[in-house]
């Protein structure tokens, strides 16, 4: 495994994976978005998806978090199908917590109260508490000076940095960011992947797509290319970057790199 | 006095007076002060024709003795304010109680899936039926027909079927003026709720109708305009509410003038909540202005 993967604490492969997914085929009307996908996260494992726009990496993270009807596949999360009928999924929900590329914040709401809704309605917690658990994320994160600020008050950044505070208010299992700087300004990205970083570092188990490919190399154990559907090559992040098999995998990579993203 | 420089209010009228003197010109004020100034002549003139037609109309003296005679006005006056406490009770009761049938029925007909669809389909039908029959039949079939019924215990007063038409009836038209709001509400602060592990009515509840509530209150406001007049048409099945009794005051004195004061009552309340609505749709665009920066 990587030197990365090998310096950070628990890495190493547990005997159940945080997030395993088989054999996963979704299609909205005619377009088959999803074409079988197999693959497993470990315990506070970071796995980054790359592909071209429209190679499935939303619809994927959407699957998982169940918030897209799959139609074929199997999903298990820390030993738990939660594809299977019947599951509770407002349960399962609670236990991954997603950040979308355009923040959904919730904008009749404080800073605060978008942090301590989930907490307060769905785990049942005490306002006193759950604001006691919000402040010291949104102090973590440097955010405590905006807790009354409504979302249109803030940067982008700031925005992107609550919705990942949101999500975490929860204590999820597993963390899926989709896109998370896609919508940012260049000079607000920063922030945003910092916090990201840091949350790798504590051995937070994600789950990343992204298009910020010296982002990918830096913070993932291991990088999959989706490509049409499937994934077409994965592997640590120096093979994928510095030699990648796949003939589409290299072409992905020269456009990445003509565009200077890379 | 002359020292404000900003946007034209009718204070600005009284500087054009001949103690005022034209105020100091600075900027856009003249052009404002002179377009303020055409709009006040042409409606003077505009007005002044009517009212000299009218006045000098053959039947003036006659019109003017039935609708606008001063000793029948001050001597109807007091009668016709307290019935008008009816016409406030019905509208209060029934602005409430359409407030949460409605929004009860939008939140049916917005249930996805097709196990909901019997629910969808009912509160479909409802504001169809009840947005297509008059007002007034409701008001009659309800008001004499249920009472007609005989069944024991039931009330002979027409005061609960008053309100009881005017809730359903109002709650067609707002039901579907909430719908519009939810509708309104981007798919993705759904998706974002349901993320965090809210059932779909949390996520109803905290996140999709107070945003959905909040867009709509200028057109919630506008159906209270027209629910507020339309508390007269209770009169018809024996309500004595301003109306009515402006009616038995008039067969009283063989004098319309009751009735224009009834007109003048309902001005007196409406054109506020008119304007409240303005300021709330300025304040809305405002603020939808203000988010798209």
């Amino acid at each position: 495994m990587s030197s990365t993967a090998a310096g950070r604490a628990g890495a190493t492969p547990s005997a159940t994976p945080a997030l395993f997914v088989a054999g996963l085929h979704k299609s909205f009307g005619q377009l088959e978005v999803l074409q079988g996908i197999d693959m497993a996260v470990a315990q506070h494992e970071v796995v980054c998806l790359i592909g071209a726009s429209g190679s499935g990496k939303s619809t994927l993270l959407r699957c998982v978090n169940l918030l897209e009807p799959i139609d074929a596949g199997r999903i298990v999360v820390a030993g738990e199908e939660i594809t299977a009928p019947g599951v509770d999924v407002n349960r399962i929900r609670r236990r991954i917590g997603i950040v979308f590329q355009a923040f959904n914040l919730f904008p009749h709401m404080s800073v605060l109260d978008n942090v301590t809704l989930a907490p307060r309605k769905v785990l049942r917690h005490a306002p006193a508490e759950a604001a006691d658990r919000a402040l010291a994320l949104l102090e973590r994160f440097g955010l405590a000076d905006k807790r009354a600020e409504f979302p249109d008050r803030l940067s982008g950044g700031q925005q992107q940095r609550v919705a990942i505070v949101r999500a975490l208010a929860m204590e999820p299992e597993l963390l899926l960011l989709d896109e998370v700087t896609s919508a940012l300004d260049p000079e607000l990205v920063a922030e945003v992947l910092a916090v990201i970083r840091e949350l790798a570092r504590g051995g937070m188990t994600m789950l990343i797509a992204t298009h910020e490919m010296g982002f990918a190399r830096d913070i993932a154990n291991r990088v999959c290319f989706l490509d049409a559907g499937r994934i077409l090559e994965e592997g640590p992040p120096e093979q994928i970057f510095r030699a990648p098999r796949a003939e589409r995998t290299q072409r992905f990579l020269q456009r990445v790199m003509e565009a200077g993203r890379l | 006095m002359f020292s404000r420089v900003g946007p034209l209010d009718s204070g600005d009228l009284i500087n054009i007076g001949p103690s005022g003197g034209p105020p100091r010109v600075r900027g856009r004020q003249p052009t404002v002060l002179r377009s303020t100034f055409v709009a006040l002549v042409s409606t003077v003139v505009v007005f002044g024709i009517l009212v000299w037609i009218t006045v000098n109309a053959p039947g003036w003296a006659d019109v003017q003795a039935s609708f606008f005679s001063a000793t029948v006005f001050s001597n109807a006056f007091p009668d016709i304010a307290a019935a008008f406490w009816v016409n406030i009770q019905l509208f209060a009761i029934a602005e409430v109680l359409t407030l949460v049938l409605a929004l009860v029925l939008a939140v049916l007909r917005s249930l996805p899936g097709p196990v909901f669809f019997p629910l969808r389909f009912l509160a479909t039908i409802y504001a169809d039926i009840f947005r297509a029959v008059p007002g007034v039949l409701v008001i009659y079939i309800l008001g004499f027909g249920i009472p007609g019924l005989g069944l024991p215990g039931i009330p002979t007063d027409p005061f609960p079927y008053a309100v009881i038409a005017l809730t359903l009836i109002y709650s067609a038209y707002v039901s579907e003026v909430y719908r519009a709001g939810i509708e309104s509400v981007h798919p993705s602060q759904e998706a974002a709720a349901r993320s965090l592990g809210l059932s779909r009515l949390q996520a109803l509840r905290y996140v999709i109708l107070p945003q959905a509530v909040r867009r709509v209150i200028p057109p919630l406001l506008n159906d209270f305009i027209g629910l507020q007049k339309d508390t007269v048409l209770v009169s018809y099945i024996g309500v004595v509410e301003i109306f009515r009794q402006s009616q038995i005051t008039q067969q009283a004195k063989f004098n319309y003038t009751p009735y224009m004061a009834t007109a003048l009552v309902f001005i007196a309340v409406t054109i506020p909540l008119a304007r409240l609505t303005d300021v709330l749709v300025q304040r809305d665009r405002r603020r939808a202005a203000a988010s798209s920066r």
